[in-house]
């Protein structure tokens, strides 16, 4: 395997910085990787034609003396959820198959005038409806610890591309836990900032109350990084939060818990959780205690009802937001034998296009949105939004950072839950009450279960705009553990080498 | 209140504007009824006290000067659509024969 896809973005950009690497050798290196081990990876869903000429470009403008930012000639995978001018943009749905957007999301113009390489777009659940990319209408992406096991959702497309090295980072949304899920189950990083911090312009929405994007990644720096380039106001986002940011990757570099005080809530470190999942939670919660932090114990009694109050917030807005696909302005149109009105057009069309768990949501958003349940449903659950944000704030009112597990389990067999729609929303109880909220949230790999050796994550929360205090204690966490296990975790990955993909396309694993 | 009837659930696939086959709204009456019984649980909390919140962040209405901006041009915006005649979206009728 090539060094240079092993290489965190940060030392990748300080090779390229000092000339000692060319932007093309990088992408060519992970160009070279997706081609031997995507095929059983599943991360892309499109790779980018254009990427050697874009990364060709930064070399001459490098050569030419021109000021470049951080991450100028690194390559980035890109969620499909995100407009791509020149790229399909599926959002995972056969209704957009094929679909090439006239304009690129603000992430993304940020990503590619820092310099930045786009390699392509990852897989996910259609229109990140999911928590195992099982709901994708091209296919499941594999986890890269397993073959077998779900890489999470719905940006596991993402988070899979990153830890298989296809790609040092990526971008990924979180709506109640897509960035974050997924890093927990691939050994990775991945950060859901404040909402309004990023903005949303281009991102095919799912619900606009909870939607955000963020940066995947192997280490706390990279994402950090990331997050620097993609930060900001833009007036195209309505929800864009006004001020300046500080510096995410001086959060890093300054990493310091002496002195931090971080809640442990209790509800969310029960016997619902996997017992090696609980153990490297609170392995690293002792390591952080060693070295300064203060550990406490909060209570957020409300955090039970956030799943409730989601998987109705959620469909209603996604019912409405996924409206716009009617077959008229882009994607698929599918005419009835026969013809038909305007509406059977739209009704037919939405029917081949739309996978299961789309058609659930919609269908249960509808009824939740329906004249005369109004105020049961969503209004009932605007009001538990509003006591999870009490939760928060009584909690933050005490302590600097919460710390949860980011999930109840490891990674589950592809197939397991795909049929069981309710188990599968539990696997968002620890990240939903974030976008609930509106708080940033970051998971950070805390070791491997013992029970299954699979990836663990942990999970920091911050008050709203703090996103900061996230970096210094994921940072700080990460130096602290790399220490204990003399290396990265996914240097304990399974090498996915190209014996084991020929015996996967034959079937044999 | 989470009684959810096959003739409702095809209700709203017409709401929705999904043309659902029978299967579908079998299916979706069972598994809709699962999922309504355990999200009713928000109204054990919900209670009349409670202000409800749409939006996590604070905002204001961000307004702006009405000029012309740099935006879509025509044929941008035409370039995904199904079908179009160059400078509008085409779609069959509204109305159907007995309309």
């Amino acid at each position: 395997m090539s060094d240079l896809i092993r290489l965190s973005a940060a030392d990748l950009a300080a090779k390229l910085a000092s000339g000692e690497v060319s932007s093309v050798e990088a992408t060519k290196a992970h160009l070279d990787r997706i081609a031997n081990v995507d095929g059983a990876v599943h991360a892309f869903l499109h790779v980018n034609a254009e990427a050697l000429e874009t990364a060709a470009d930064v070399d001459r403008r490098r050569a030419a003396g021109e000021e470049l930012g951080p991450l100028a000639g690194v390559p980035i995978a890109i969620k499909d959820v995100l407009v791509t001018k020149g790229m399909p943009s599926t959002s995972g749905s056969r209704i957009l198959e094929g679909w090439i957007p006239p304009y690129d999301a603000t992430p993304v113009r940020k990503v590619r005038e820092a310099g930045m390489v786009p390699l392509g777009k990852t897989n996910m659940d259609e229109f990140a409806m999911g928590s195992s990319t099982e709901h994708s209408a091209y296919g499941p992406t594999h986890n890269p610890w397993d073959l077998d096991r779900i890489p999470g959702g719905s940006g596991g497309g993402s988070a899979a591309a990153v830890a298989a090295f296809e790609a040092p980072l990526a971008l990924g949304s979180d709506t109640g836990g897509s960035i974050r899920q997924p890093a927990h189950v691939t050994g990775t990083v991945g950060t859901k900032p404040t909402y309004g911090g990023v903005s949303r312009y281009g991102s095919i929405a799912l619900a606009s109350s909870l939607d955000q994007i963020g940066p995947v990644s192997r280490t706390v720096l990279d994402a950090a990084l990331l997050h620097d380039v993609i930060a900001g106001h833009d007036p195209h986002d309505q929800t864009s939060i006004p001020e300046a940011w500080p510096s995410m990757a001086e959060a890093v570099r300054r990493a310091d818990v002496s002195g931090l005080r971080i809640g442990v809530v209790k509800e969310l470190d029960s016997d619902g959780f996997q017992a090696g999942v609980r153990q490297r939670f609170h392995e690293s919660l002792e390591l952080l205690q060693a070295n300064g932090a203060e550990i406490v114990e909060v209570s957020a009694p409300n955090f039970e009802y956030a799943i409730a109050a989601y998987y109705l917030i959620l469909p209603a807005e996604a019912s409405s937001n996924l409206a716009k696909f009617d077959s008229v302005r882009f994607g698929l149109r599918v005419v009835p034998e026969g013809g038909g009105t305007v509406e059977e057009v739209m009704a037919a069309t939405r029917e081949a296009g739309f996978g299961p768990e789309v058609k659930r949501r919609i269908i249960l958003g509808t009824y939740a949105l329906s004249a005369g349940y109004y105020d049961a449903y969503y209004g009932s659950a605007q009001k538990v939004r509003t006591l999870v944000q009490q939760d928060f704030d009584a909690a933050f009112a005490e302590v600097d950072v919460l710390a949860t597990p980011t999930a109840p389990t490891t990674a589950f067999k592809l197939g397991e839950k795909l049929h069981d729609p309710l188990s599968m929303y539990l696997n968002d109880v620890a990240t939903i009450p974030a976008n609930l909220a509106g708080v940033p949230g970051i998971s950070v790999p805390a070791g491997l279960a013992p029970e299954d050796g699979l990836p663990v994550g942990i999970q920091f929360l911050a008050p709203a705009r703090e996103d900061a205090r996230l970096y210094n204690v994921g940072g700080a966490l990460e130096a602290l553990l790399v220490d204990r296990w003399g290396g990265p975790l996914l240097a304990q990955a399974p090498d996915l080498s190209t014996h084991e993909l020929m015996a996967t396309e034959e079937g044999v694993v | 209140m989470s009684e959810i009837s096959a003739e409702q659930v095809a209700h709203l696939a017409n709401l929705a504007r999904i043309a659902l086959t029978e299967e579908e709204i079998e299916h979706l009456t069972t598994e809709l009824g699962q999922i309504m019984q355990a999200v009713e649980k928000v109204s054990e909390v919900a209670t009349p006290d409670v202000v409800p919140t749409s939006h996590p962040i604070p905002l204001h209405n961000p307004l702006r000067e009405d000029v012309p901006a740099d935006v879509l041009s025509v044929e941008q915006a035409l370039s995904g659509a199904p079908e179009h005649d160059g400078t509008r979206f085409v779609v069959s009728a509204i109305l159907g024969e007995e309309q």
